[in-house]
């Protein structure tokens, strides 16, 4: 209960200083015209807004400076080095390149920006992943359980930055070759459930009449169970049927994810097929006497990347945290394939070590970080996409 | 009572019965769905039950209590049945000890699926209890003031910040949740070890972090799609109209926008209220929360199909039920959708 009446005081102070804000900037002559008219028109809420903002400000410097929260400078660090360089990035963007793309970046926002950055950086470590990484996903080292940070007098060791874990891999390895597993398999699972769902939904758009009507109940049905839950109980199934052959479970995986994906890819597809359908060139290609692939692949398709584009960047977010949500489980992609989802459930209980080794704590952030940066980083971009070709202002 | 309204109420009834008779056909379909799915399963529950050293007789045996020698759509009959009489059938895990060994638990005893399924779906709608109550005023007031100071400084920080909690997995933001409120400065507890003779106060204690974890999840996509609607609104004419009459912009938002922006708003919370349902198996992972989440994930592990079957009918029934309740409010509150043409 106290802590709620400390809360309530510190609202009720910030509320009362809004208010005295706003009322000493009426009060005051102001040198310029703007800033007394600022003030006349100021809403109260956008005084206590002011306040709070001070408020927020404080508590940042504080926790940095003056309490030292570990954690909490490597959050702020982290966003202002991220915040810089993707400030960097734009303006290299701006000066550099064609005139087109120098102009796509003029019209960038930071936050895209900043997703761009991130997409690129994770491709490339996906890539090469075996050129990065200093030793191999599964080579196993005599050290067990090193520390992070590298210092031999912590139990780190030089030769494993971020340490080994309880079976002597080396885990900054395994987090960049888990990147290359967890990105890549939901790349492909992405693009499989698009062939699935485009194909199915141009057919539908085409056709319609009761093949349309069939796919669709059938796509009910399938979107009437939450995703996750369905995925679940599915790949229960097919863990009895691959056995014991693991990498078969992770082919399962991707096509049991990638048809269920596809149920959403679908409905857009056949929107916007159908709305395709009954332009008059349709029309024209059918009195042409053209066939169904030259309807569908010359005439549908290239009118319909725009939206299938912004979904597609959608649905491997989607993707990639359905995967990274089963591995976390343990139903997903299956050891000795690094992935950040089963590094996350196996380093968890490291967090608990918070107080006395931030390292070492800071792992399982890590591997559940890298999958939020690269989710952020996508939407952000989606976002501005979506926005832009909508031409929304506000 | 006027005609007129008799009639739109008549109309309203009729709609509202129709979306639920759809709703009692998707559920039926997701029935048959799920029990395919598992009745495409090499072998059967019983080679399941004893693994692949069994005897053929065993096998046979347990094949006869079972009915498993009957014909799929029998079996399917009889499994709906018992759902409805709310008999889940029997547990594999439970089945191994207990039943097999001369207690009878088909009938609700301790390894029936039901027995084992309720208290659990009580704890979990405890925790989506708490979310909601959490969420729901907090997102809506925030994606108001997001609506009525767009494009400031708030909005901005508001709009980035939700996309970040709507893209992050729901682990992440668990884990991070718990190294502040839970390890750094010991406010709440990591586990959410709860049974059944807790005090109410301990409980919402021990459920806090798991529920606000999911508040985060929710909260954001709830936030931004209020703002949405609100935005949509406020470039309407008769909005315009408020605002050159010169009244104060949270009076036009609370009194004229508002109430327009209903039908959506209550669209959007029930939608989410839905997305709790899957949200809630990692979440109840990653607290060890004893819900349903929790018991499906671990008869996943171990193969018990019954559990698994009947987590994923809940689960289910829940998230078509929401998704009904967002249908029949739209349309309530909507003239428009109430008097089809």
């Amino acid at each position: 209960m106290d802590a709620f009446l400390w809360y309530l005081s510190w609202a009720v102070a910030i509320g009362i200083f809004g208010w005295v804000f706003r009322f000493v900037g009426q009060k005051v002559q102001w040198p310029s015209d703007k800033l007394n008219v600022y003030f006349r028109d100021m809403p109260l809420m956008v005084g206590i807004g002011f306040v709070f903002g001070l408020v927020i400000l404080y508590v940042v410097f504080h926790y940095y400076f003056i309490d030292k929260s570990t954690f909490f400078r490597w959050a702020v660090q982290g966003f202002v080095i991220f915040a810089i360089t993707s400030w960097l990035f734009l303006a290299l963007g701006k000066h550099v390149g064609t005139q087109a793309t120098r102009k796509v970046f003029r019209q960038m926002p930071l936050t895209a920006a900043f997703g761009i950055l991130i997409i690129i950086i994770y491709a490339i470590m996906s890539i090469f992943a075996g050129v990065i990484a200093p030793y191999g996903q599964e080579e196993i080292f005599e050290k067990i359980n090193v520390l992070p940070g590298g210092d031999p007098a912590l139990g780190g060791d030089p030769r494993f930055p971020l340490g080994t874990d309880q079976l002597g891999r080396d885990l900054l390895s395994r987090l960049i070759y888990g990147g290359q597993n967890t990105v890549g398999i939901a790349f492909v699972t992405t693009i499989l459930a698009f062939l699935i769902g485009t194909t199915f939904g141009f057919l539908a758009a085409t056709l319609s009449g009761w093949f349309d009507q069939a796919v669709s109940r059938v796509v009910d049905a399938l979107m009437a169970i939450p995703q996750l839950i369905f995925a679940l109980l599915l790949l229960t199934i097919a863990t009895a049927w691959a056995g014991s052959n693991k990498e078969l479970i992770t082919v399962y995986m991707i096509v049991i994810i990638a048809v269920l994906d596809s149920t959403r890819v679908f409905r857009l597809a056949r929107a916007v097929g159908f709305n395709i359908v009954v332009m008059d060139y349709i029309e024209a290609a059918k009195l042409r006497g053209e066939n169904l692939s030259y309807l569908i692949f010359r005439e549908i398709l290239p009118n319909a990347y725009a939206p299938l584009l912004a979904e597609f960047g959608l649905r491997f977010c989607f993707v990639f945290l359905t995967i990274a949500a089963l591995s976390f489980l343990g139903i997903g992609i299956q050891p000795p394939l690094a992935d950040w989802g089963t590094m996350v459930r196996d380093l968890a209980q490291f967090i608990n070590f918070a107080q006395f080794s931030p390292h070492t704590a800071a792992l399982p952030l890590m591997a559940a970080g890298a999958i939020a940066l690269l989710t952020v980083a996508v939407n952000f971009v989606v976002d501005w996409m979506l926005h832009k070709s909508s031409g929304l202002k506000d | 009572m006027s005609l007129a309204v008799i009639s739109g109420l008549k109309a309203v009834a009729l709609i509202i019965l129709n979306r639920l008779a759809l709703g009692v056909v998707t559920l039926f379909a997701v029935s048959v769905l799920i029990f395919a799915a598992v009745n495409i399963l090499p072998g059967d529950f019983a080679q399941a039950i004893l693994g692949q050293g069994a005897t053929e007789e065993a096998v046979e045996a347990i094949r006869e209590d079972l009915g498993l020698n009957k014909n799929a759509i029998v079996r399917y009959a009889d499994w709906l049945g018992g759902i409805l009489k709310g008999d889940f059938g029997v547990s594999f895990a439970q089945a191994n000890f207990s039943s097999f060994a001369g207690e009878d638990a088909s009938k609700g005893g301790i390894g029936s699926v039901a027995a084992q399924l309720e208290p659990r779906f009580k704890n979990t709608l405890f925790l989506a209890g708490v979310a909601a109550i959490i969420a729901v005023p907090l997102s809506l007031v925030l994606g108001i003031m997001a609506a009525l100071y767009r494009n400031s400084v708030f909005d901005r920080f508001v709009n980035i910040s939700t996309l970040t909690s709507i893209s992050s997995p729901e682990f992440f933001l668990a884990y991070v949740l718990i190294l502040f409120l839970s390890v750094l400065n010991p406010l709440l507890p990591s586990l959410s070890n709860i049974y059944v003779e807790m005090t109410f106060a301990d409980r919402l204690h021990k459920t806090l972090l798991p529920a606000l974890t999911l508040t985060l999840v929710v909260m954001a996509h709830m936030m931004r799609m209020t703002r949405a609607a609100i935005i949509n609104l406020l470039a309407s004419p008769y909005i315009e109209m408020a605002r050159l009459k010169g009244i104060k912009p949270a009076r036009v938002i609370v009194f004229h926008a508002l109430p327009n922006a209903l039908a959506p708003i209550i669209n959007v919370i029930a939608l989410n209220l839905a997305y709790l349902v899957t949200g809630v198996v990692v979440v109840e992972v990653v607290f060890v929360y004893p819900g349903i989440g929790q018991l499906f994930v671990d008869s996943v592990k171990i193969r018990d199909i019954p559990v698994v079957q009947a987590c994923c009918l809940v689960f289910a029934a829940a998230y078509i039920l929401l998704n009904l309740t967002a249908d029949i409010f739209s349309i309530l509150s909507n003239p428009r959708l109430r008097h089809p043409k």
